[in-house]
C-alpha cells in the first residue's frame, strides 16, 4: 500500500523501528513487536550478556525472521566507546548494522556532535552501516551523509519525553536536504505525532517510551503502526496544500488582461 | 568544590524553612512540571503528608516515563569489615569487638561464583576503611578478579584521593557511592570522633574528587536519622543540584539508608517513619526525574514489595552484608541488619508480578575500554 524503504543494502515494508528498552516484560515486548510489523528494532550491547548469547531472554524474544536487529551503542561517552562498543555488537549478534548512539549527558541523553561524526566515519570505514543518532541540525545531517552514513536519526524531542516534532522546521529542513533516508528518532510520544513526521516526508520513525509504557503495548503498538501508513500515504499522494489567505475579490493582476 | 555553595547555607535557616512550608507551598510544588530546591523542601515538609497519594501518582507516572517498567538489580559483596574509624552507628567501627576478616582471592573468588550463580551482573563492593590492608594494594590486587565476572562494579569504599579514583575507573569500577552520614558539621564530629573519617571537609568534597576522576555514576546519601532527616536530604539536593552542573557527564543515585539496630546499638535523634520514607522517595522522584533512587535489603518485605512502583530504579536483592557471607561462611559480624531476608528468585518473582522487568545487566565492561 505505501512504497518499500531502502536503506542501504535492505528493504522495508513497515516505516515504525522500535526500542526494546522500558518494557515490562520481554514477553510485552515481543507481543508488541509482532503487533507494529516492524522489521527493525534496536536493542542496546549494555543490555545483551554476550557471553551467553543464546541464553539472553532479550535476545531470545526477537528471533522472528521478519526482524531485523539494529544494535546500539547507548552507554558510551565517547567516539572511542563507541568503537568498542560496535565491534562487540558486530561480533556478537552478526551484523554490521549499527544505531550510533553518544550521549555524554546522562540527563537528558543529548547526542554528542563532535563525537558522532568522528565515530560514524571510523565505523563506515570498518564497514559498518551506521545510522546515527543526532540532534535535528541540518548542517550536521549533511556531514553525516558526507562521512558515508546510511541513514539519519535526528532527534524530535528530547528522548523520553513525549514533546512529538518539537524540532519540525530543522526537520523539514533535513528532510529537503537528504539524499538518505530520515528516522526520526525519540520525542515521538503519540500516534498524531509520528503521523506528522510522515506527512512532512520523513522515512521512518523510532519509537520506545510511548509503546513500552503504555498500559497496554500491544494496542499501542497498533496504533502507530496505522497512524504511520496513514501519515505516509498521505505525503506519498501529495497534501492539500493549505491557503493561508482568502482570494481577494478583485483579484489584483486583473489588469493585465486588458493589455 | 562543594565547601564554598555548602557554606552559604545555615543548618538552622534550611530546617526552619523546610518546617515552614504551607500547604500553598506543596501545591504549587505539585501543580509545576520543573521542579526547584524550594519545591523539593516543600515536598518533604510535613505539610506535605495530606498529598502523599498525588506525590505517589506522579512519582509513579514520572518514573516510569523515564526508565520505563524496569528495575534494575545489584548485590553488596563485603570485602573486608575491618576498620579504622570509630562511627557510633557502624557495626564495623573500630571500637566493637568483633570478629575481623578480609576476603582472600580464593575467597572472593567463591563469593563472586555465589553471586553469580544468583543470576548477578552489578556487585557493589563494599569495605571499611583500612588503608595498610583494604586500601588501593588491595583493590589492585582483587578489582581484576571481580570485572572478570561482573559487567557493572561499583564500590562503597572509604573516601579517596582524586588519582586514586582515577585509577580504580581504569581497574574496571564505573560508580563509587560515598554518603555524607549527615550535613550537620558539629553533629558529624560526634558520630566520627576517631580515624580519617572524622574530617568533614574531606569528605564532603569527596564526590567532586569522583566526579574530577571521571566516574560514570555516583552515589550520594545520608544516614537517615542521624540528624533532622528532612534538613539532611534537603542538604544532599543541594549537593546533587551542585554536582549536576558540574560534572554534566556523570550520573547519580541517592540511598536511603535508615539508621538501624546493630552491635553498637546507636539510638536514631530522628526516626522517619515507613510512610515518611515513601513521601521522601517520592520527593526525590518530583524533583529530579533523571536520579536513579536505590533501595537495600534494610527495609522490609512489605515495604520493599511496594515501593518499586514509586520512584525507586534500582534495588538489592539477597544480600549478606559481612565478608564472606554468601560462600566462604564465616563468623564476621554483619554490618548492618538485613530484614529481606528473602531469597533473590523470590523478589524477582515480585518485581515480575508488579508488571516490572527485572533488568541484571544495563552495562557492558566493553565501554570502559
Amino acid at each position: 500500500m505505501i512504497q518499500v524503504l531502502k536503506i542501504a543494502d535492505k528493504t522495508f515494508s513497515s516505516r515504525l523501528f522500535i526500542g526494546t528498552g522500558k518494557f515490562g516484560s520481554t514477553a510485552s515486548m515481543e507481543e508488541a513487536l509482532l503487533a507494529s510489523e516492524s522489521e527493525l528494532v534496536t536493542v542496546a550491547l549494555k543490555r545483551i550478556d554476550t557471553a551467553i548469547r543464546q541464553e539472553d531472554a532479550l535476545l531470545n524474544h526477537l528471533q522472528h525472521a521478519h526482524v531485523n536487529l539494529l544494535p546500539n551503542t547507548s552507554g558510551a561517552r565517547t567516539a572511542q566507546e563507541a568503537l568498542f562498543a560496535a565491534e562487540l555488537a558486530r561480533e556478537a549478534l552478526e551484523t554490521n548494522w549499527l544505531k550510533l548512539e553518544i550521549h555524554p549527558d546522562p540527563k537528558y541523553l543529548m547526542p554528542d556532535p563532535i563525537e558522532t561524526l568522528t565515530a560514524a566515519e571510523e565505523l563506515v570505514k570498518r564497514g559498518f552501516i551506521v545510522l546515527p543518532y543526532c540532534h535535528a541540525d541540518p548542517v550536521l545531517c549533511k556531514r553525516l551523509e558526507e562521512v558515508g552514513v546510511a541513514a539519519v536519526m535526528p532527534l524530535g524531542a528530547p528522548i523520553g519525553t513525549n514533546q512529538g516534532l518539537s524540532t519540525l522546521s530543522m526537520l523539514e529542513i533535513i528532510i529537503d536536504q537528504a539524499k538518505v533516508p530520515v528516522v526520526v528518532d525519540a520525542g515521538i510520544g503519540a500516534p498524531s505525532h509520528a503521523a506528522q513526521a510522515m506527512e512532512i516526508g520523513a522515512d521512518a520513525v523510532l519509537v520506545n517510551t510511548a509503546i513500552a509504557t503504555s498500559a497496554h503495548p500491544k494496542q499501542m503498538a497498533i496504533a502507530f503502526k496505522q497512524a504511520i501508513i496513514a501519515g505516509r500515504l498521505a505525503f506519498e499522494v501529495g497534501l492539500p496544500s493549505r491557503n493561508v489567505n482568502a482570494e481577494a475579490s478583485s483579484p489584483l493582476t486583473s489588469f493585465l488582461t486588458f493589455s | 568544590m562543594f565547601t564554598e555553595v555548602f557554606q552559604q547555607y545555615s543548618w538552622t535557616v534550611e530546617k526552619q524553612s523546610i518546617y515552614d512550608k504551607n500547604l500553598r507551598d506543596v501545591e504549587i510544588a505539585l501543580a509545576k512540571t520543573k521542579r526547584t530546591y524550594e519545591d523539593f523542601k516543600a515536598l518533604i515538609s510535613p505539610a506535605a503528608v495530606p498529598f502523599l497519594e498525588d506525590m505517589a501518582r506522579l512519582s509513579f507516572l514520572e518514573t516510569q516515563k523515564r526508565f520505563g517498567k524496569t528495575i534494575q538489580l545489584y548485590a553488596p559483596l563485603y570485602l573486608s569489615n575491618e576498620c579504622q574509624n570509630i562511627c557510633t552507628y557502624c557495626g564495623f567501627s573500630l571500637d566493637n569487638k568483633i570478629p575481623r576478616k578480609t576476603l582472600t582471592a580464593i575467597e572472593l573468588l567463591q563469593e563472586i561464583a555465589a553471586l553469580k550463580q544468583m543470576g548477578f551482573q552489578h556487585v557493589l563492593l563494599v569495605t571499611g576503611e583500612a588503608q595498610q590492608t583494604v586500601g588501593m594494594d588491595y583493590f589492585r590486587k582483587v578489582l581484576p578478579l571481580v570485572k572478570r565476572h561482573f559487567a557493572h562494579i561499583s564500590m562503597e569504599v572509604q573516601p579517596l584521593d582524586q588519582d586514586d579514583y582515577k585509577e580504580l575507573l581504569q581497574l574496571g569500577v564505573n560508580t563509587i557511592l560515598v554518603y555524607q552520614e549527615t550535613y550537620h558539621a558539629q553533629e558529624y564530629k560526634q558520630h566520627h570522633p576517631k580515624g580519617k573519617k572524622s574530617n568533614f571537609r574531606y569528605r564532603l568534597e569527596t564526590p567532586d574528587r569522583i566526579g574530577l576522576a571521571g566516574l560514570y555514576k555516583i552515589g550520594l546519601g545520608v544516614l537517615l536519622g542521624l540528624d533532622d532527616w528532612r534538613t539532611d536530604s534537603a542538604f544532599t539536593a543541594l549537593h546533587l543540584q551542585y554536582l549536576e552542573k558540574q560534572y554534566w557527564k556523570t550520573r547519580f543515585s541517592i540511598s536511603f539508608p535508615r539508621l538501624r539496630p546493630h552491635a553498637g546499638g546507636l539510638v536514631p535523634k530522628s526516626i522517619i517513619s515507613d510512610r515518611e520514607l515513601a513521601q521522601l522517595i517520592m520527593a526525590w522522584r518530583l524533583f529530579n526525574n533523571e536520579v536513579d533512587l536505590s533501595m537495600s535489603t534494610r527495609e522490609n518485605n512489605h515495604f520493599r514489595n511496594n515501593i518499586i512502583k514509586l520512584g525507586i530504579t534500582s534495588i538489592s536483592a539477597g544480600s549478606k552484608t559481612n565478608p564472606g557471607g554468601y560462600a566462604v561462611a564465616t563468623k564476621s559480624l554483619e554490618q548492618f541488619e538485613i530484614d529481606d531476608k528473602r531469597p533473590v528468585h523470590e523478589f524477582v518473582e515480585i518485581i515480575r508480578q508488579a508488571g516490572y522487568d527485572p533488568v541484571w545487566k544495563d552495562w557492558d565492561s566493553v565501554l570502559l575500554a
